[in-house]
């Protein structure tokens, strides 16, 4: 094996695994805020991916050019699907909050094939097409785009937190619901906006991911297990955890594939996974 | 008791009698499906009801039941009787990595490693080519009879998938009455008392798992009989998993019967909106399915037997105030 093969897989590894992280922020960020798994999360990247390539097939809208629109619809979505749904099943047992995700994830996949039928469709000659030569290795422009647009929405989505009163609200929501309550903070409105965001990030992996990847309903199966793999290594709740995770588990991956043959990829990160979860159940970068 | 037992045996009675009733292999086959994800459900819940451990990985355990029984048939011409005794066994002996790798987990955590463990069991037998590979295996129309397990027609499956029921409930019942089914109680709802007391809770949630992959994988064995054709998708997919999980759910979870009333109402819809709705291709049929799971999920989270239950008492305790009302009136 020589060592461009290797740094070429590397490249591929991380650019892929900050897609991973991007759906995977969404979902500990719900997580964190209210302690709920969302099944549903891969969803909200396929709702991304279609937006993006409606907007490209009717108006003819590159899907880097619509990409905030998407994402803005998505925030929407998401804040929607929390007022109508999961405001009921805060306080509900685990099992009821699993299912009602899991019904929702079924539910989508379902409207989705109603709605634009199982056939998959891609979106071709965008802006960003072919590949470039980096340092000595082939790297496909939509890959690259993909990879950058993560880097920046990530990097957006930490400043919200870090950087703004309504981010520390947040914050201030998943460390201690009740304490955050007492100092006037609305936590339904804090659940909501989490639920908003998440769908929001997952929306924008979909949008990066349609310009090199096929669209269909089920696409969300593709990400979700990973996605879990990776909010699980990050720690739940941890964003900048899970934006290392993503990145971690994207090489991970294509390295196993590369040593094992494709078809093993996901079972080395899943075997990966179960490993850590054993030794350290707080996750990789979470704290004990 | 003595009425009760007398109801339970009669309706026992009728439903061991419905195929000489009924000749239509559509509700034949209905039944079938509804008694097997029913055997499904209560092997499931000795687990995650009883015990209070939510796996959402028991297709592999399917999977191995009917893997084990139909690779033994296949390949060394074993009677299924014996393969199907065997897969319980060797799901119950695998059970045991599955449980040393996942009972240190809590809650969600417990779920999604047991989600992974599932995954990673589909992805070696799809890509084991002794086992059939993606392509699966197909069991030939050999000899057919009780001796073979193998029947032309629907009925003598309806009845295995009958005493297979019957049989996972005997057992589920036998083990809330002993003194596992009160470990278990004591382990699900004070974990902390009953390691205080000296329970072993990780050797009785270890028990409850085997006794769960067991059954589970009983039901497997016999889906590879009646279908005489399995592969990954089909007996190890985790839509299966959560099929399992959702009949229990549904019905009550840690309830004896629940499993079976949430089989009844499930399948039931399920094969309905598939029938009605299914040919379009458009995935209505899914659609109402999933809504139904929302609904349930949110509006009835103790399940259809324990909203009953709470509906009983509630009218007994309306009947009460009237009756009291209508003392101090007289």
């Amino acid at each position: 094996m020589t060592a461009e093969i290797l740094l070429q897989t590397l490249a591929s590894g991380v650019l892929i695994g900050l897609i991973y992280a991007l759906v995977a922020i969404g979902l500990t960020m719900i997580f964190g805020v209210m302690d709920i798994v969302n099944f549903a999360h891969g969803e909200f990247l396929m709702l991304g991916m279609y937006s993006a390539f409606w907007l490209f097939a009717l108006y003819a809208l590159d899907p880097l050019l619509t990409l905030p629109l998407t994402v803005l619809m998505l925030f929407a979505f998401g804040m929607l699907l929390y007022k109508l749904v999961i405001k009921r099943i805060v306080a509900a047992p685990m099992l009821s909050q699993i299912f009602t995700t899991f019904g929702l994830m079924i539910l989508l996949r379902g409207a989705a094939q109603f709605l634009w039928k199982p056939d998959f469709r891609s979106i071709e000659n965008t802006w960003v097409s072919g590949s470039v030569k980096l340092f000595g290795i082939q790297l496909g422009q939509p890959q690259l785009a993909a990879g950058l647009g993560a880097i920046v929405v990530t990097w957006g989505v930490h400043q919200f937190l870090t950087r703004t009163k309504l981010g520390a609200a947040l914050e201030a929501t998943a460390a201690d619901k009740e304490a955050a309550q007492l100092m006037g903070i609305d936590s339904h409105r804090m659940f909501a906006l989490a639920w908003g965001i998440g769908a929001a990030c997952a929306g924008a992996a979909g949008v990066l991911l349609a310009t090199f990847f096929p669209i269909f309903p089920e696409v969300g199966a593709n990400f979700i297990l990973i996605a879990f793999v990776v909010v699980n290594l990050g720690g739940f709740g941890s964003v900048t955890g899970a934006f290392w995770a993503g990145i971690l588990v994207g090489v991970i991956e294509v390295m196993g594939g590369l040593l094992l043959g494709p078809q093993y990829k996901l079972a080395v990160v899943l075997v990966l996974f179960l490993g850590v979860l054993m030794f350290r159940p707080q996750g990789l970068m979470g704290k004990a | 008791m003595m009425k009760r037992t007398i109801l339970f045996a009669a309706l026992l009675a009728l439903l061991v009698a419905l195929p000489l009733v009924s000749s239509n292999p559509a509700h034949l086959n209905l039944a079938i499906l509804v008694l097997m994800a029913a055997q499904l459900g209560v092997a499931w819940n000795i687990l995650g009801g009883y015990a209070g451990q939510v796996s959402l990985g028991h297709a592999a355990f399917y999977g191995l039941g009917a893997y084990t029984s139909t690779m033994l048939l296949l390949n060394f011409g074993l009677n299924p009787w014996l393969g199907m005794l065997l897969g319980g066994v060797v799901a119950a002996a695998l059970s045991l990595g599955f449980g040393w790798s996942c009972f240190r987990l809590k809650g969600h955590y417990f779920a999604m490693a047991t989600i992974a463990v599932a995954e990673i069991v589909q992805i070696v037998f799809t890509n084991w080519d002794y086992a059939g590979g993606a392509v699966g295996l197909t069991i030939p129309m050999g000899e057919r009879g009780w001796g073979a397990m193998v029947f032309a027609d629907k009925a003598p499956y309806y009845w295995l998938a009958l005493g297979l029921l019957a049989l996972t409930v005997g057992a589920t019942w036998a083990m809330e009455r002993s003194h596992l089914g009160y470990y278990l109680r004591a382990i699900k709802d004070e974990p902390d008392a009953a390691r205080s007391i000296g329970i072993d809770i990780a050797r009785y949630k270890q028990i409850a798992l085997a006794l769960s992959a067991f059954f589970t994988a009983l039901g497997g064995s016999l889906y590879a009989q009646k279908e005489l054709y399995i592969d990954p998708g089909s007996v190890l997919s985790t839509a299966l998993s959560i099929k399992m999980a959702l009949v229990s759910i549904l019905g009550g979870v840690g309830t004896l019967f629940g499993p079976v009333v949430g089989s009844v109402v499930l399948t039931t819809i399920e094969e309905l909106t598939r029938a009605a709705f299914g040919g379009s291709g458009r995935g209505t049929d899914t659609m109402i399915y999933a809504a139904l799971i929302v609904v349930i999920a949110v509006f009835y989270p103790s399940g259809l037997i324990g909203w009953w239950r709470e509906r009983v008492r509630h009218r007994k305790a309306r009947r009460a105030q009237l009756a009291a009302n209508a003392e101090v009136a007289a």
